[in-house]
């Protein structure tokens, strides 16, 4: 552990609920440790606007170990901030240097309204898992492991896919507020197994589709990709893009009968 | 004193596109359809933009090369059709492809602008899109504008005073002599490698063709096409500034009658 301390000045995006009007507010922040993660710094500039009686900063956050998805916000005009392949929670001060400006802002998108201050309602990507973000299975008794034979390079694909943690950073980032990559890891982590074979044209087009009710469209620029806490590839869109047009255009009788 | 939350249900969909009608017009309606549209529509014309240099690399040859070209792609195939059939069926699949890569281009940008009605206060920093990726409605603009006024200057002559009906060499020559309209040609041309270097590339993705073993030489292979179409598009303007390529009737002849001199 370092002893050094930074000091650095934070400008925090404040709105009193989903239809007030927003407005960045500025904190002096000294006393800050190099190995705090970022939810921390913003814990300690909580307590102190509480001493003084004033509202805290609200933020969305459970595990602060990377996995469950809830925290998340624009630092510095960049999903999750400069380090790449981490939540905010696992993002360190040490990333930053004594006496820099960080400006932090909830998602922007037109599915994403803010609830308060950096709060945003990710409900739309729910909507997208329900159309079809499942398989049905019998339930009984467990199967033998192994029973169903994967090759490993697929079955390490779709671990990839399956990584998601579902935080809306690919959406935040993208120029086009699309939720291609969100939507392209859940369609595919299903897609690309056995498992997932029997809903697997019914499970894209449906996901498409309500994916487009609420987001943008995907023009490629790679932000997605970059701003992942779990550095999804793009490679699923270019996978999902394949299945949606087979399910649309092809004779379903005969594609639901091969393994492409 | 605790913060009051309004739990909200959700969100109101900002699109709700007709469901039902042909399977075509279904996968049309939908974002990932019009971009696979727009792939296939870009293979087009990227088709005609390839074709179009190396038929116009002719120049370089002589006058009755590139005349001859011209005349070629009138009477192409021969006696098998009547005279421009073949032309007329490639124009009008052109202007289709065209019409179809706008319209898309429309559909998406409306589909992208209500996704994020309110955008970021703060300065959004980029980390992975390029100045092309970023730029491709401005290049694709650019280069619908400047089409205009390519087909103005050099098909239908409206807007080159010296315009000759069938004489190709030297409507390109007495136009790129005028060094506004060379610049202007060769703007639209850094244009058109922008939007190419991502289009290129892009079309393989939305296509779903991916790789990655070859998705590193979809990306070379689309900044190798966009480099291709750049140098080979502009060393045309170039050439006629720098009096490398001149009229084959010099002076202030008629060009009509210079035309029968040469028996063109």
């Amino acid at each position: 552990m370092s002893d050094k301390q930074m000091r650095i000045t934070l400008t925090a995006w404040r709105q009193d609920g989903p239809d007030a009007p927003g407005r960045f507010e500025t904190y002096d922040v000294p006393g800050v440790s190099p190995d705090m993660s970022f939810l921390e710094m913003l814990d300690v500039v909580n307590e102190r606007l509480q001493r003084e009686g004033k509202e805290p900063i609200a933020f969305d956050h459970d595990c602060r170990e990377g996995i469950c998805g809830s925290c998340g916000m624009m630092i510095n005009g960049q999903a999750h901030g400069p380090e790449r392949g981490t939540a905010t929670c696992q993002l360190h001060m040490r990333k930053f240097r004594d006496g820099d400006h960080v400006t932090i802002e909830p998602w922007r998108a037109a599915a994403f309204p803010v609830i308060r201050d950096l709060i945003v309602d990710r409900t739309a990507l729910d909507r997208i898992i329900e159309s079809g973000g499942y398989i049905s299975a019998p339930t009984g008794g467990a199967p033998d492991a192994n029973l169903i034979p994967i090759p490993k390079p697929v079955a390490d694909a779709a671990m990839d896919a399956a990584a998601c943690i579902g935080c809306g950073a690919c959406v935040a980032a993208c120029p086009n507020g699309a939720a291609q990559l969100f939507t392209a890891a859940k369609v595919q982590h299903l897609n690309l197994l056995p498992q997932g074979q029997a809903e697997r044209w019914d499970r894209t087009i449906n996901m498409v589709e309500t994916m487009e009710e609420y987001f943008g469209s995907c023009t490629l620029h790679r932000e997605c990709e970059a701003a992942c806490p779990k550095s999804i590839s793009i490679d699923f869109i270019a996978l999902m893009n394949r299945d949606y047009a087979k399910a649309q255009l092809a004779q379903r009788r005969l594609v639901g009968q091969t393994f492409p | 004193m605790a913060a009051t939350l309004t739990p909200r249900g959700g969100v109101a969909p900002v699109r709700r596109p007709r469901k039902g009608g042909p399977a075509i017009v279904r996968f049309y309606r939908s974002a990932v359809g019009k971009k696979w549209v727009m792939a296939v529509t870009g293979i087009a014309l990227m088709g005609f933009v390839l074709v179009h240099l190396i038929g116009n690399i002719k120049l370089y040859l002589s006058k009755e090369e590139l005349n001859l070209y011209g005349e070629a792609l009138r009477d192409m195939p021969g006696h098998l059709l009547p005279r421009t059939w073949l032309l007329w069926a490639f124009r009008l699949g052109l202007v289709a492809a065209f019409v179809l890569h706008v319209h898309s281009a429309w559909g998406l940008t409306v589909i992208n602008r209500r996704a994020r009605p309110v955008g970021y206060q703060s300065k959004r920093d980029y980390v992975a899109a390029t100045f092309a990726s970023r730029t491709m409605r401005w290049t694709g603009l650019i280069v619908l504008l400047y089409l205009v006024f390519h087909l103005m200057d050099l098909t239908w002559g409206n807007a080159n005073p010296d315009f000759v009906r069938g004489d190709p060499y030297n409507n390109l020559v007495y136009s790129m002599q005028r060094p506004a309209v060379a610049l202007v040609y060769a703007l639209a041309n850094v244009a058109l490698a922008i939007h190419l270097s991502h289009g290129a590339w892009s079309l393989f993705q939305s296509l779903g063709i991916n790789n990655p073993r070859y998705n590193g030489a979809l990306r070379r292979f689309a900044y190798g096409f966009a480099g291709i179409i750049l140098v080979g598009n502009l060393s045309f303007p170039i050439a006629v500034q720098l009096g490398l390529v001149d009229l084959a009737c010099p002076g202030d002849d008629p060009v009509a009658e210079c035309n029968e001199e040469s028996g063109l």
